[in-house]
């Protein structure tokens, strides 16, 4: 691998910007493929190309035949992104066990008790209203949004946001009861019975969690199932028409 | 430090520090096996690992073709399988097989 090539994959992990790199095996020759671009060797071999963004679209590295030669494409996608709304104690245990599991993590919290850097440390900390900070990172599809605080005036305007966007998980602490009237007052906001169901409420697995860790597992547990799941149905080959 | 992307960042700073590097790369598996295709070991010129390519059944003797591969430049193409001639002593216990390209960071 050249130089130039790994900074290149580290420039795009950095921006999150999904790339792939073509290897021909035989000579170990490089070629960069991004979503609107590419570099290198085979950058106008257009056979190559289109399985390189094939490969982007569905997330999934491969080895493929080109021209009589085999070519391993390895694809970065950007890490899945967690964030949390409430800085509050089982988001002290959330935080360190979702970075382990490489999610890009942020805890959203405007209470500035709560959200505090030594509360956190090595996670972004933004001391906002949710749905302001939602706005500044943009909510896409590789993102996972879970609401912590209880709090309906903290909870439902990041609910409400997170469901208006294609994040693939939404999920609200809370009991069977608060859960009830969330649905309630969201549908006064104009959020129909169908957009509700994709929130996972009560958040998490049922694995009789009781202290912060367990509740944290539990939620990560269901984050990780969700997330396979998608990944699965992505990459299986489409059934043709009928 | 289970994601290829930390893997990289690692291999950056030990290049960075001015040591030899190689990235050796899960590139086809057949049947069950432990890491999947894109799975990434970096490895510098003291032997030292970030990363995987397997449950640990084969990270030994990738270490040492990466070595080979720092000292000459060349890249490898790696088999490993319970078929291969190797299977007694660096085999994958699951049964199932995996090729892994190793090559060395310029």
């Amino acid at each position: 691998m050249k130089a130039e090539t790994l900074a290149a994959l580290q420039e795009a992990r950095h921006k999150r910007h999904a790339l792939a790199l073509a290897t021909r095996l035989s000579d170990a020759a490089e070629t960069l493929i991004y979503q609107d671009k590419a570099l290198g060797a085979q950058a106008s071999d257009e056979t190559l190309l289109s399985a390189a963004r094939r490969a982007l679209e569905i997330g999934r590295s491969e080895t493929v035949d080109v021209g009589g030669e085999r070519i391993f494409l390895n694809v970065y996608v950007p890490p899945p992104r967690l964030i949390i709304v409430g800085a509050v104690h089982i988001a002290q245990s959330l935080a360190p066990m979702a970075s382990l599991l490489d999610f890009d993590v942020t805890v959203v919290d405007p209470r500035r008790a709560f959200a505090t850097d030594s509360r956190f440390p090595g996670v972004k900390v933004m001391q906002e209203w949710a749905d302001e900070a939602f706005e500044k990172m943009g909510l896409d599809r590789s993102t996972a949004v879970v609401t912590l605080t209880h709090d309906p005036k903290l909870d439902d305007p990041a609910l409400e946001y997170a469901l208006k966007s294609e994040v693939f998980y939404i999920g609200a602490l809370g009991s069977r009861k608060t859960h009830a009237k969330r649905r309630e007052r969201l549908a006064e906001a104009g959020i129909t019975e169908e957009q509700f169901t994709r929130v996972h409420g009560p958040v998490g697995l049922n694995i009789g969690a009781k202290s912060p860790a367990e509740i944290a597992i539990s939620i990560l547990g269901q984050i990780v199932e969700v997330r396979a799941r998608r990944l699965e149905a992505m990459s299986a080959p489409k059934v043709a028409a009928a | 430090m289970s994601d290829a992307l930390d893997v990289l960042d690692q291999v950056g700073k030990w290049k960075a520090g001015g040591k030899g590097v190689a990235i050796a790369t899960v590139i086809t598996t057949w049947g069950s096996s432990p890491r999947p295709v894109g799975s990434q070991l970096g490895v510098d010129d003291t032997g030292a690992m970030v990363g995987s390519v397997s449950g640990g059944c084969i990270e030994g003797a990738v270490v040492k073709e990466a070595l080979a591969a720092i000292a000459d430049g060349k890249p490898r193409l790696l088999d490993f399988g319970v078929t291969d001639e190797q299977a007694w002593d660096v085999g994958l216990a699951c049964g199932g097989k995996v090729q892994v390209f190793v090559e060395k960071v310029n």
